[in-house]
């Protein structure tokens, strides 16, 4: 990882990817310390069950076409998760060199493996003979996206629809584009759109098509949205000049030109889960001097993942622990946040020790920007519109990913009750795209099967 | 260092048992007095004769492994291609500057007795403290009726050893090929030619490889290969066996020189204790360069000290005994493999080989939900032969393999009384 870098350094190069690739010989040798284990545990710690020793054999023996298709076929955007999948909380810390040496570099060899697809702009697939039925995809990030390509592969003729003008949903979008350069996501979009896959961008279901269309024109419908924007605090002076929504920061960023980006000078950045070390980071690649993370828990009950702190730190982004914003000061724009210490107290549903504030100990921090970051919002708007039961923002599925209205599925974030770490994945997201594909699959052709008179023993 | 290196052998006087074979690092003065300044003990000089040949471009292809480079390496160079008269001059001179280190000369000429005779007396003239006659080398010179042409014939071998003892009084070592069934027959002709000392082995007919984009052979001289001599770390066992065979041969009793794929202390060692007295080197400073042996000799050193042997020349032969027939090994004997929980990383490799390629003794029994791993190995050691192959297969040595108290006494095929089908060899 690159060492912290000092502001007002090159933004350009800032904003490149910042995990150089694998050389072929790091790889080689790489690839020639792995145990190709039986019943691997890095196979079983990854959600989508890519055949780990199997890809890394491949690479060993130059077989890099052979390795990137044992990826893609568990895994249709596995070159994005090569990229950002916590490795350490699944393959790479499963793997049973961890007790004796340094763990393989599984994410780098899976980059290394994919990157010879992307490079040579290779398609390993091609669409099933058409099976006249039609399945329509609500989102086309990672959930829709890993439907979409099994679905093809399975003969249906898929529509995706995104609000977004680029497939790829948060990887084309919230990412920070040095740890995930957008023209990847892209790429694995284009790979699915040559098998047929139908992507209408810009379309906003229930404004520009209605969920009856949808569900009269198609044999069954995926909901697979994600999640929101992020989250208000209804604080005073959300609404000054200078306050950002982290992901439309990371957005302008990576869809746009970040040369173009401007952030003051002193930075703050509020809540600590992966998207606020997106932010943060930004933030610092942007240029700001100073940049803070402020967080009402402390480290320990922070959903970033450890090596997103040790990235941030390397950054040379700040965390204050304990502490919360109680107002964005400014006339126009901003110019402090009002603070409050808090103290934890006793633990949450989720075991998490819940923050409350320490009377009088108010304070102000001056500053430039403030860049909010405290989870997004759920999309209760589309699971009304569809009328699906919801709890809490989370869409109720059965173990067929089958919701409470019949013909419609749902899968990805938007199934996900979310709050920990090692749940909203991207690639935890594909795999139950793969999943739903699979059950709306069983079920259409059991339904027509049915109307055929097709006994499904016979 | 308390132990004590130095070794005798057939006569020749050496500070310690590491020589350079006769090859492409020992073909020059220039390059056996580098070798000699890191600490080889003698050199077997680049086999000299006495009309030079022409040698071919590019001549040497190695075998990768997983990634190591020169696993094997296959030649198809020659004996020397430098006039005889610059070898001696040079030779003159390593021995002036080396004193006390053996120079050996390796030989190869036509058979005709007259240029032996005069062949060495030049050679010996020069210095030299023994000769090795090249009964080995597999390609180019055999097609002229010399090195492995020779050495594929015991009555060739025995006759051109006679020649070179008429020709000296010094040390005569023959070096002997692998590329024959029974080395033992080769050795013996050379004793019975009056040989002091044999030396093995030569290299292996071999081919290491095809181009796939060009599907020339490797190494290729314009689009055409030829087979080769093939040594390096893959050829050791090989060579192993081959003196372990000669060391236990009654009918032998000469000193032993081990070559083959010796690239450390350790692979010494082996040799020493399976009858060789001194080793030769060659791919290994091929790959590495000549201070390797600083390495051998000070691992050599600690390893005698910290097994309390005051000589290296102790070790020679220590295990002949221990190679036998496989008719003479114990058919009651079990051992049966333990896994060790504690060391096991459970890759299950060995519960794949087993399963797949052996006897299905390794089972993957769940462990309860919430264990540091989903499974624990078991051997069952009823179906469990006592193959090794678990035990060759983990990387983490977590397995042994227990000798089993069978309560049965030792009985061997021989003594079954089952009759042999072939006619012993003799």
């Amino acid at each position: 990882m690159p060492k912290s870098r000092p502001a007002g350094s090159n933004v350009v190069e800032n904003f490149q990817e910042m995990v150089s690739a694998l050389t072929p010989m790091e790889a080689f040798t790489e690839a020639n310390r792995c145990l190709f284990c039986q019943d691997a545990p890095c196979t079983a710690a990854c959600p989508t069950s890519v055949d780990v020793p199997m890809f890394i054999r491949k690479i060993s023996t130059g077989n890099l076409k052979g390795s990137a298709k044992t990826i893609m076929d568990a895994n249709p955007l596995g070159a994005s998760c090569a990229r950002i999948c916590p490795t350490e909380e699944l393959c790479v810390g499963a793997c049973v060199l961890n007790e004796l040496d340094a763990p393989i570099m599984i994410g780098k060899l899976q980059r290394y493996a994919t990157d010879y697809l992307v490079q040579h702009n290779i398609q390993l697939y091609q669409a099933g003979s058409a099976n006249q039925h039609k399945i329509a995809i609500v989102g086309a990030g990672p959930a829709g996206l890993s439907a979409a390509r099994e679905l093809a592969l399975l003969g249906y003729e898929v529509t995706l629809l995104d609000a977004h003008e680029k497939g790829g949903g948060l990887n084309s979008y919230a990412v920070a584009p040095f740890r995930l350069p957008q023209a990847i996501p892209l790429w694995e979009v284009n790979q699915i759109l040559e098998l047929g896959v139908q992507l209408k961008n810009g379309v906003t279901v229930g404004r520009d098509i209605t969920v009856e269309e949808l569900t009269e024109n198609y044999d069954a419908v995926l909901v697979a949205v994600g999640m929101g924007k992020i989250q208000s605090l209804e604080i005073p002076g959300e609404n000054l000049e200078g306050v950002y929504d982290a992901l439309d920061l990371i957005e302008q960023t990576k869809d746009g030109d970040p040369t173009q980006v401007h952030l003051g000078a002193k930075v703050v950045v509020i809540g600590a889960g992966n998207t606020a070390i997106d932010a943060a980071t930004t933030a610092k690649r942007l240029g700001a001097e100073t940049v803070q993370i402020l967080y009402r828990r402390t480290e320990h009950e922070m959903t970033a993942y450890p090596f997103e702190y040790d990235f941030a730190k390397q950054d040379g982004v700040e965390f204050r622990w304990l502490t919360a914003p109680t107002r964005v000061l400014g006339t126009h724009h901003v110019e402090a946040v009002e603070c409050v210490r808090m103290e934890l107290g006793e633990p949450d549903e989720r075991g998490r020790r819940r923050p409350q504030p320490v009377p009088g100990s108010e304070f102000t921090v001056e500053v430039d920007n403030v860049i909010f970051a405290v989870g997004q919002q759920r999309r209760t708007d589309v699971f009304d519109d569809f009328r699906l039961k919801h709890s809490r923002g989370v869409v109720e599925v059965d173990e067929s990913f089958q919701t409470s209205r019949p013909g419609v599925f749902a899968a990805g974030d938007c199934t996900f009750a979310g709050g920990g770490r090692n749940e909203a994945t991207v690639v935890l997201a594909v795999q139950q795209g793969k999943q739903a594909a699979a059950a709306i699959h069983r079920q259409v052709s059991e339904k027509y099967a049915a109307i055929q008179g097709v006994s499904k023993e016979g | 260092m308390v132990a004590d290196l130095s070794i005798n052998i057939a006569g020749l006087q050496s500070p310690n048992p590491f020589w350079l074979a006769s090859a492409p690092p020992t073909n020059s003065g220039y390059q056996v007095m580098r070798a000699f300044e890191a600490g080889w003990g003698g050199a077997v000089w680049k086999t000299l004769t006495d009309k030079p040949v022409v040698n071919v471009s590019s001549r040497f292809g190695g075998l990768r492994l997983n990634g190591k480079r020169m696993v094997g390496f296959n030649n198809i160079e020659l004996i020397t291609d430098r006039p005889l008269e610059d070898n001696l001059r040079e030779i003159r001179e390593v021995k002036k500057r080396f004193p006390d280190r053996v120079i050996v000369a390796s030989v190869m000429l036509e058979p005709i007795q007259e240029i032996w005779n005069d062949v060495f007396a030049r050679i010996e003239d020069a210095g030299v403290d023994g000769f090795e006659l090249n009964f080995g080398c597999p390609h180019g010179m055999a097609e002229r009726g010399m090195g492995a042409a020779i050495g594929q014939h015991p009555d060739l071998i025995r006759q051109q050893t006679e020649w070179a003892k008429a020709a000296t009084n010094l040390p005569v070592v023959a070096k002997l090929t692998p590329n024959i069934t029974d080395i033992r027959h080769a050795a013996r002709a050379a004793k019975e030619g009056g040989a002091d000392c044999v030396s093995m082995i030569n290299t292996i007919n071999s081919l290491i490889g095809v181009n796939l984009d060009t599907w020339d052979t490797i190494p290729n001289v314009d689009g055409q290969g030829a087979h080769g001599g093939y040594c390096g770390p893959a050829v050791k066992p090989i060579a192993l066996h081959m003196v372990a065979d000669c060391a236990r041969d009654s009918a032998l009793g000469i000193p032993i020189s081990g070559i083959g794929g010796i690239s450390t202390w350790r692979d010494t060692v082996e040799f020493m204790l399976m009858g060789a007295t001194s080793v030769q080197v060659c791919t290994a400073v091929m790959q590495h360069g000549f201070r390797i042996v600083e390495d051998m000799i000070e691992g050599l050193n600690n390893y005698l000290d910290e097994k309390g042997i005051a000589s290296a020349m102790d070790l020679v032969g220590k295990s002949v005994h221990k190679y036998t027939e496989w008719g003479q090994l114990n058919l009651n004997y079990k051992v049966v493999a333990d896994i060790d929980d504690d060391k096991c990383i459970n890759c299950n490799k060995c519960y794949i080989s087993c399963e797949d390629t052996a006897h299905q003794a390794i089972k993957m029994v769940p462990e309860p939900v919430g264990s540091a791993h989903p499974y624990r190995l078991e051997v069952d050691a009823k179906a469990c032969v006592g193959c090794n192959l678990c035990y060759e297969v983990c990387p983490v040595d977590a397995i042994t393999m227990v000798p089993q108290n069978t309560g049965e006494p030792k009985t061997t095929w021989q003594d079954s009384g089952v009759e042999c089908l072939l006619p012993e060899v003799d």
